[in-house]
């Protein structure tokens, strides 16, 4: 196991108003859970992450750095929990999770 | 002193009349035939031991690795697929020495090894259609070992819904005068149907077991992830919608399965019904069967059969061809032919793809061949009938307008940008060159050659590269989908977004696909049960595909 934390600028949007915490994924082979809820200070996200392969801290750096500029998910904090998943499942992961914690607010 | 025009006669003749000590008759006991095989073949041989991608003549292949290496040694074989241990054992006996052959997926190690042992000469590696076209030129076998489903007394042959190469290998053979062997699973008094004429085949024998035959084409549901799905919109919506794509070829794996099961969920939502996706030349997936019953798919044309299929097809002959006895007629090469020529479309997944878009399915220690995607993925340069998705492709790919117009085929490589245990299919030098180094090839093994490539598609976006103007441009719209590989982090990211800006690059979001439906419930059948419910029971899965 490897735990892996980043904070991330996101723009400055301001942070999200106080919605239900959203779980999308489940941990399986080769998929992750990640589980959405308020607490970074606006303009900035955090990750952080359990991840069951070591060794792809950059990897992990570019995947939520770029989910961030297309999302700027400000004011969210992202806790992922990995089992293998590609960069492809994370992406995703995180698309839906944060679409799902957007469209549960509305 | 005149010239003799009958020599390869003669030589028929003289191998008939060795061959009567050992069977007086057309049909040969099984325990005869390795003694038959010592009687009929000379060294040096061009011989083809049915090998297809499905069925084998296995009985038979067996027989000949059993004759003396004193007699019969130092054989060609001319055969689309080495996938048997035993064609390989002829090589290790001696028996055989070199061969041209297509493709050798299961045993594409064994065969590496012993090339580099010095036991094995390829003459070339070949797509299916460039091996059966030099049946017919220099490569005209002198006998060929067949394998047909069943044979009535007088020897016409039946091969059922697995006919694949037999009707290309027994007409080069039999009408150049070389001698036709057919193992069939049974003896009976009526055929279903004639496949082969008895007047082309010398000898049979009945298989003491059945040939094998396996599911090749089958992908279970269950195993398709939300990344392949949401790959499989992107394919829908930005290019089978898009250029109107009615005529297409899939390559086998679980991303064009993906496609396959969102035809009737997401495709007919977004209006492909009557205007894509109509004809295809594909063996008959069980994953098509629900855009099939949906009424999306309205004919298929088969390479092979697939096992548990049977009944299916033969109750959907307004889909499929067959018979008059009702069961599929497949034929490798004319659908070959169809994919090649008579498609706009061919879809495939690949091992490594390099910054120019050239793919290969070869490594350094497997020699496995190309099998017919390159015919299908490749641009049919003598096509000159018209389709919207054909002229759409050539005007996009045309750099000035006053050039002569030309339509072009759509040829997409679709992948995950990292394979399993985090391989990046991405690479700035394919594999296909060191083997070409190490076997002393003078081109590297390339399955679709970039240049013939119109899109490659990730779970990052669509990179379009017809629309591409320069090299640059297409290195820079595949690094600019291959993800967090080394290849797409080396991207000049503002090079991508100006792509992006062209529509050369697209983005899911791009494509106006919301991400959130990308998850299994888009699937028409999730699971290989869904598939027999979606048939009405007809679809008969093998038993390793049943969990109940």
């Amino acid at each position: 196991m490897e735990r892996l934390e980043f904070e991330v600028e996101c723009g400055s949007g301001a942070a999200a108003a106080a919605a239900a915490p959203v779980v999308v994924g489940v941990v399986a082979s080769g998929n992750l859970e990640v589980l959405v809820e308020q607490g970074a200070p606006a303009g900035r996200c955090r990750f952080s992450v359990d991840t069951s392969v070591r060794g792809f801290g950059e990897t992990w750096r570019a995947v939520v750095e770029d989910f961030a500029a297309r999302q700027r998910p400000s004011g969210l904090v992202f806790s992922l929990n990995d089992a293998g998943a590609t960069p492809a499942v994370v992406s995703l992961r995180l698309d839906q999770a944060v679409e799902e914690f957007r469209g549960a607010r509305r | 002193m005149t010239r003799a025009w009958d020599s390869a006669r003669r030589s028929r003749a003289a191998r008939l009349e060795r061959a009567r000590g050992v069977a007086p008759g057309r049909w040969v006991e099984p325990g005869a035939v390795t003694a038959l095989l010592e009687a009929i073949l000379e060294p040096g041989d061009r011989v083809c031991l049915e090998g297809n991608n499905q069925k084998q003549a296995d009985f038979l292949a067996a027989a000949l690795g059993r004759v003396d290496p004193a007699r019969v040694h130092d054989l060609h074989l001319v055969q689309s697929v080495l996938a048997l241990p035993e064609h390989l054992a002829l090589f290790e006996r001696g028996i055989a020495r070199r061969v041209d052959f297509s493709f050798s997926g299961p045993q594409a190690v064994r065969v590496a090894q012993l090339v580099a042992a010095g036991r094995l000469e390829i003459g070339a590696i070949h797509t299916y259609l460039e091996l059966y076209a030099r049946y017919f030129v220099d490569l005209t076998p002198r006998v060929a070992l067949v394998s047909a489903m069943a044979a009535d007394a007088e020897g016409n042959l039946y091969t059922g819904p697995n006919t694949e190469d037999t009707p290309v290998v027994v007409e080069a053979t039999a009408f150049r005068d070389g001698l036709v062997i057919a193992q069939v699973n049974e003896r009976v008094e009526r055929l279903p149907r004639v496949d082969i004429p008895a007047g082309w085949v010398d000898f049979l024998t009945v298989a003491p077991t059945p040939s094998v035959v396996e599911p090749l084409f089958t992908r279970d549901p269950a195993l398709i992830s939300e990344v392949q799905v949401l790959m499989a919109m992107m394919v829908v919506k930005g290019i089978y919608s898009e250029y109107g794509v009615d005529r297409l070829n899939h390559g086998i794996g679980f991303d064009s399965a993906a496609i396959e099961l969102i035809l009737p969920t997401f495709g007919e939502s977004i209006g492909l019904r009557g205007r894509a996706c109509g004809h295809w030349a594909l063996n008959p997936h069980p994953t098509l069967i629900p855009a099939i019953e949906a009424g999306l798919v309205r004919s298929v044309h088969c390479f092979g059969s697939e096992l548990g299929m049977e009944a299916y097809v033969a109750a959907r002959p307004d889909v499929f061809f067959t018979g008059r006895d009702g069961s599929l007629r497949s034929n490798r090469a004319f659908a070959q032919v169809a994919g090649q020529y008579a498609c706009d479309l061919f879809i495939g997944s690949t091992l490594q793809v390099d910054v120019a878009g050239n793919s290969s399915t070869a490594t350094a220690s497997r020699i496995a061949g190309f099998g017919g995607a390159p015919n299908m993925g490749a641009d049919a340069r003598g096509r000159r009938h018209e389709s919207p998705a054909w002229l759409r492709a050539g005007r996009e790919a045309s750099p000035r307008p006053e050039a002569m117009p030309r339509g072009r085929k759509l040829v997409v490589q679709l992948l995950e940008t990292y394979r399993e245990h985090m391989e990046p299919a991405f690479v700035e030098r394919l594999d296909a060159w060191d083997l070409a180094e190490r076997m002393g090839m003078a081109n590297p093994p390339v399955m679709i050659h970039g240049d013939d490539v119109s899109h490659v598609v990730t779970e990052e976006g669509i990179a379009n590269l017809l629309l591409c103007r320069t090299p640059e441009e297409r290195e820079q719209a595949i690094r600019g989908v291959a993800g967090y590989t080394p290849v797409g982090r080396a991207r000049d990211r503002r090079a991508v977004e100006g792509l992006r800006d062209r529509g050369i690059i697209r983005r899911p979001v791009d494509l106006g696909l919301d991400v959130r439906q990308a998850t299994r419930e888009l699937l028409a059948a999730r699971t290989v049960k869904d598939l027999v419910r979606w048939s009405g029971g007809l679809y008969d899965p093998p038993r390793r595909f049943r969990s109940w």
